[in-house]
């Protein structure tokens, strides 16, 4: 039977804390050991001890890292399913644990069907069939409401997007097919047609994995931390952002010491705003405690917000925190108190140090560059990119992934057009077809099949 | 009065292109056969067009022939043309595809069913099946014969209370107006079988004295030596053509100005006609805005003058019939032998069959042909074919023979009758198959003479010839891999300069250089680096070379579908007691009884969450 890995997010979505992402099948602690790196070095997964537990870093494709995580390791068989298995604690939420997921799903472990993780677990007698069945019960219940959601995601926009572009795919595949099966009835190929359709398909399914994200982030939101040294403003931005009093603002640095989360909603985004403490050399063991959650927060945030104070100037202090923070490429910096007389942070200064960042001159005090802030938020989430119409798509990853397999067909196709015959082309053309089918549960072949019928005089 | 005639083991019901195949296996195979036929001279008939082959059916008649049926070798005795269909388009849609002489293919196929040993041809219509228990017992003919007997094949083709419609002209009847079999429904009926009722036509038949072949183009054969049979001998043929016309804008007036007298739009016929073959009017109403269709007109045999013209199959009255023809040019003073027209009749729909086509209400009755709403002389040969096997196999008591989707185009094709709501007459067609590109007719002796061989089908000579074969291809593949060339070979460079290929950069065999799509076999012979090669044997180096990489993306999928496959469901599950299905995969379910996971997951209505709650199920039983 199949006994390939598998792996799927194993906490119910939604519900905060922590996510598990769940791998079972043998080889998976390899797997994940490519693309996890242990805090403490030489603890790689493969040679520590089952049921350990290692904490460390998964890394993304470019060896970033996407999120802390806690693994634990479990030997066959003495696990869930009876099978080698890895669990990923993520600390992240929803988004972060899906993110975790598809960086898994990429080393080659495939999205586990509802219900597989159970059918392992009993088939290696570690259930009863009360259990199993029990279990059952709640995979039926998920699927039932999941194909509810499924369906109605497809109403509405997404499934007219769909349906294009599998019309699309159909239509080259009946040109194929046609030509195949009734060559003497339908005349010589139109390569061209063909070709101008698979490249639509393809693009058309890239739009709409892109879109589907952006659709994600309206649906599920992102998180901005706002970070900075003391007394810059940090506090005032985020009332200034929720337009109320909802942080103590003093002119006393350090006035702020734990993690304050607030959500708003910036043009349509649901954005979950983080103010932190001030990050200083402190002895004080409260404010020591707060500046590590505020690193932490930084770490995690999709986009961060970093201040400067313009009468205090660029110091060591404000460099050592920029150089601190990940992934540059999230980061806003907003020169604040702007209204202030005495300026110490020239052009040429913000020039050289953030050479292709967003950077914007502010006064929270006068509300002078919130807008702004506002839609470079908006801007750098990506929405700015895409035909607002299609924003009412999301894209489940299950379903990104059967999109992602389907284009690379698409893409053989394409590339290798001119050099193989008809029947090899058929293969891809036939595998990406199927795949799109896959979605919205169509049978394209069939499909394909009427078609050429329904299009072409074919008169045996 | 009826009396005791004797007993058999198997016996087939009709002698078309199904029955033929399937009598012939049974008897081969050892069971004492009897094979029924309204008519001595309608036997291996070919109702509707005088060829055989073509995408997809070229392949099935290969793969009848390396499994040790009939169809190959008796077309390559009878035939008047071959061709190939589909060069240049790759290896798994190029087609063989012959004119047959239909006089001559009955004449042969009578030939071999009467020669054949523990096998009987009789000319009688069989009323009633008589079934003990679920289970079939004997026959019983008009004359009153009974005959004992462990397992019947029907394959009665389009006559079961067939219907000949021409204009609003009807009256009962068989293919060439023969007699219909008018009593056999009411007993399958009463046994509990379900029937449906299909409608196919065929165009008229003209004289080829009143034919101005001038006007139209020439379609001559290949002139090559081929064959379908992998056994059959090599020799050319004189090749007779077949003409290309095509229909004018006056043909398709005068369907319009009749067509409130055309049947199909009248509402007189009610079954369901095949979509790739529409009657001519369908054709002028569908694609109204073409003003021309093609027509082909093909001689029916060597010894006579009649002629076929396809693409012309119709149902219109005798009098609009000629009014047409005549319209066409080369054929304005053309004269009918016979009139064209349309057949309704009765079918089993296939959904109430096992994969060895034997159906699940009555033990012991299988269907072959066209009776299960196929169309088309492969399609029902293949049929027959299994079917004779699976009674002979039923009668030595043995597990049935079922080919796979991977395994042979017929493998689809049953495949499809069964899991498929077939609600058109069936026809094969290359996109049916999913791996296309394994299911070749240059390979089907290699995918399948061995299991012919096993089930006791492939004689001593044709095993023979296939192993040498085997052996050749592999020596041959291992010298293409031994002989290389290194950059500095003078010759070589040149070769390649001279062929527009790149030169080489390393060392390189034979077989790499051979995946060049410019490089070919022919240029090793002519360059006399090998000695030449039997052309069977060049082009399965060509082909397993060049395609190797798609072959293997298609071996890969072969085998996630085959683990699935492998995975059998017990007969008598029952689903109502398996916990968790949904409602609708449930029903569909319990109706198809499919015998693997495979078949399962391929029913419509059944999702993967379905699969898993099967999986745990069957795990649970086998436990306790
Ligand atoms: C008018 C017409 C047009 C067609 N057009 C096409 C086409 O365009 N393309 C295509 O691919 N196919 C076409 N076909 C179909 C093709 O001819 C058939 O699919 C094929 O011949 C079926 O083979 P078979 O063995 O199932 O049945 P048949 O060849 O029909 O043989 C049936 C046999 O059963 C015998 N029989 C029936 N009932 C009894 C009984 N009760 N007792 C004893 N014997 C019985 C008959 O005598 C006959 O020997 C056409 C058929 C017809 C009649
Ligand atoms: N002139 C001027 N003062 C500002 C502006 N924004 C904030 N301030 C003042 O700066 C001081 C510090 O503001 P906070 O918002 O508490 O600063 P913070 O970064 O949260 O400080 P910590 O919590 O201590 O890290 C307060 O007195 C604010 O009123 C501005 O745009 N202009
Ligand atoms: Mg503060």
């Amino acid at each position: 039977m199949r006994d390939d890995v598998i792996g799927a997010i194993s906490t119910p979505p939604g519900e905060g804390g922590i996510a598990i992402v769940r791998i079972s099948g043998e080889g998976c602690i390899e797997k994940v050991s490519q693309i996890f790196q242990a805090r403490v070095s030489g603890k790689d997964i493969q040679v520590q001890r089952p049921f350990s537990l290692t904490l460390g870093w998964l890394k993304d494709e470019k060896n970033e890292i996407l999120d802390e995580v806690l693994v634990a390791k479990m030997n066959a068989p003495r696990s869930y399913t009876g099978e080698e298995m890895v669990e990923i604690n993520c600390h992240g939420g929803s988004i972060t644990a899906r993110r975790c997921l598809q960086r898994v799903l990429s080393t080659g472990v495939r999205l586990a069907d509802p219900g597989e993780f159970t059918r392992r677990a009993f088939m290696n007698g570690k259930m009863d069939a009360a259990q199993a069945e029990a279990v059952i019960d709640i995979i039926r219940a998920k699927t039932d409401r999941g194909l509810k959601l499924a369906m109605k995601q497809l109403e509405g926009k997404n499934s007219e997007y769909v349906k294009q572009l599998e019309d699309c795919l159909i239509e080259a595949n009946m040109l194929l097919e046609a030509n195949l099966d009734f060559s003497e009835d339908v005349g010589e190929l139109d390569y061209d047609q063909l070709r101008r359709l698979l490249i639509n398909t393809r693009d058309g399914i890239d739009n709409m994995i892109r879109a589907g994200e952006l659709g994600n982030i309206y649906k599920d939101g992102i998180s901005v931390a706002i970070c900075g040294k003391p007394n810059v403003g940090k506090s005032s931005l985020l009332n200034a952002l929720l337009r109320k009093e909802r942080a103590i603002v003093t002119d006393i640095p350090g006035t702020t010491r734990d993690l304050i989360e607030e959500y708003i909603n910036i043009n349509g985004i649901p954005v979950k705003l983080i103010d932190t403490a001030g990050i200083r050399e402190t002895s004080d063991i409260v404010e020591q405690i707060g500046i590590s959650k505020a690193q932490q927060a930084v770490k995690e945030a999709e986009l961060v917000v970093f201040l400067l104070d313009i009468e205090a100037g660029m110091t060591e202090e404000d460099k050592a925190i920029y150089d601190y923070i990940e992934n540059k490429e999230r980061v806003i910096v907003l020169v604040n108190k702007d209204d202030l007389m005495e300026k110490n942070i020239s052009e040429e200064e913000i020039e050289q140090n953030f050479t292709e960042l967003r950077v914007i001159r502010a006064s929270i005090k006068e509300e002078i560059g919130i807008q702004e802030l506002e839609d470079i938020i908006e801007e750098m989430v990506g929405v700015g990119l895409i035909d607002s119409d299609n924003l009412e798509f999301t894209v489940s990853l299950r379903q990104k992934e059967t999109l992602l397999a389907g284009r690379e067909y698409i893409q053989e196709a394409i590339e290798a057009m001119e050099e193989v015959p008809l029947d090899c082309l058929g293969v891809d053309i036939q595998n990406g077809l199927a795949r799109l089918g896959e979605i919205t549960g169509r049978n394209l072949k069939e499909e394909s099949i009427d078609r050429i019928f329904r299009e072409f005089c074919i008169g045996k | 009065m009826i009396y005791n005639a004797g007993s058999y083991e198997v016996i087939v019901i009709g002698a078309g292109h199904a029955g033929c195949e399937a009598a012939l296996a049974s008897a081969r195979m050892g069971c004492k056969t009897l094979l029924c036929t309204l008519s001595m001279e309608h036997i291996a008939l070919m109702p509707c067009n005088p060829s055989i082959g073509g995408p997809a059916k070229a392949q099935v008649v290969r793969e009848i022939d390396a499994l040790g049926g009939e169809m190959a070798i008796n077309i390559d005795k009878s035939q008047l043309q071959m061709r190939i269909i589909n060069t240049g388009k790759g290896p798994a849609v190029q087609a063989l595809r012959a004119q047959a002489d239909k006089l001559e293919y009955y004449r042969e196929m009578l030939k071999t069913l009467l020669a054949q040993e523990n096998l009987d041809v009789l000319m009688a219509e069989i009323q009633d099946i008589e079934t003990r228990a679920n289970r079939i017992s004997g026959v019983i003919t008009k004359t009153g014969a009974r005959y004992d007997c462990r397992c019947v094949i029907i394959t009665s083709g389009t006559y079961l209370k067939g219907r000949i419609i021409i204009g609003d002209v009807m009256y009962d009847g068989g293919p060439g107006n023969q007699f219909p079999a008018m009593k056999l429904s009411a007993s399958l009926i009463n046994n509990g079988i379900e029937l449906g009722r299909f409608k196919t036509g065929t165009p008229p038949r003209i004289n080829r004295r009143t034919v101005d072949f001038s006007k139209m183009i020439e379609q001559p054969g290949d002139g090559r030596p081929l064959t379908f049979s992998f056994i059959s001998p090599k020799q050319k043929k004189p090749q007779l053509s077949c003409w290309l016309t095509h229909s004018t804008p006056r043909t398709h007036r005068i369907v319009m100005d009749n067509i409130e007298r055309a049947p199909l739009f009248t509402g007189v016929i009610k079954g369901r006609g095949p979509r790739y073959c529409p009657s001519f009017e369908d054709k002028v109403v569908r694609f109204a805005h073409k003003d021309a269709h093609q027509l082909f007109v093909e001689p029916e045999g060597r010894h006579t003058d009649e002629m076929y013209v396809q693409g012309l199959n119709t149902s219109l009255p005798e009098d609009v019939q000629i009014e047409v023809l005549r319209s066409i040019p080369g054929l304005e003073n053309v004269r009918i032998i016979r009139t064209g027209y349309a057949i309704e009749y009765d079918y089993v729909p296939p959904s109430q069959l096992k994969l060895s086509l034997e159906t699940k209400k009555i033990e012991g009755l299988f269907t072959a042909g066209q009776i299960n709403g196929t169309s088309g002389y492969e399609e029902a040969a293949a049929q027959g074919l299994i079917a004779g096997i699976n009674a002979a196999l039923k009668v030595q008591e043995q597990e049935p023979f079922i080919l796979k989707r991977n395994e042979a185009y017929i493998g689809v094709l049953i495949d499809d009758l069964v899991n498929k709501e077939i609600d058109e007459p069936y026809r094969l067609l290359t996109s049916r198959a999913e791996y296309r590109l394994l299911l070749r007719q240059d390979n089907a002796d290699i995918r399948l003479t061995q299991i012919g061989r096993e089930i006791g089908l492939v004689d001593d000579t044709r095993w023979e010839i296939f192993n040498r074969k085997m052996e050749s291809i592999a020596s041959t593949r291992e010298m293409f891999q031994e002989v290389s060339f290194t950059p500095a070979d003078e010759k070589m460079t040149t070769f390649l300069d001279v062929r527009g290929s790149a030169r080489l950069k390393d060392r390189v065999s034979l077989w790499e250089l051979l995946k060049r799509p410019e490089i070919h076999v022919e240029d090793f012979e002519n360059m006399n680096w090998i000695e030449t090669l039997p052309g069977e044997i060049s082009e399965q180096m060509e082909i397993q070379s060049k395609y190797e990489g798609y072959i293997s993306k298609q071996m890969e999928q072969v085998r996630k579908f085959e683990k699935m496959e492998n995975r059998k469901l017990p007969e008598d599950l029952d689903y109502s007691e398996v916990y968790g299905l949904s409602n609708e995969a449930r029903q569909r379910l319990k109706d198809v009884k499919p015998g693997s996971m495979g078949q399962a997951s391929r029913i419509t209505g059944v999702n993967p969450a379905d699969i898993n709650v099967l999986y745990i199920y069957l795990e649970k039983k086998r436990r306790n």
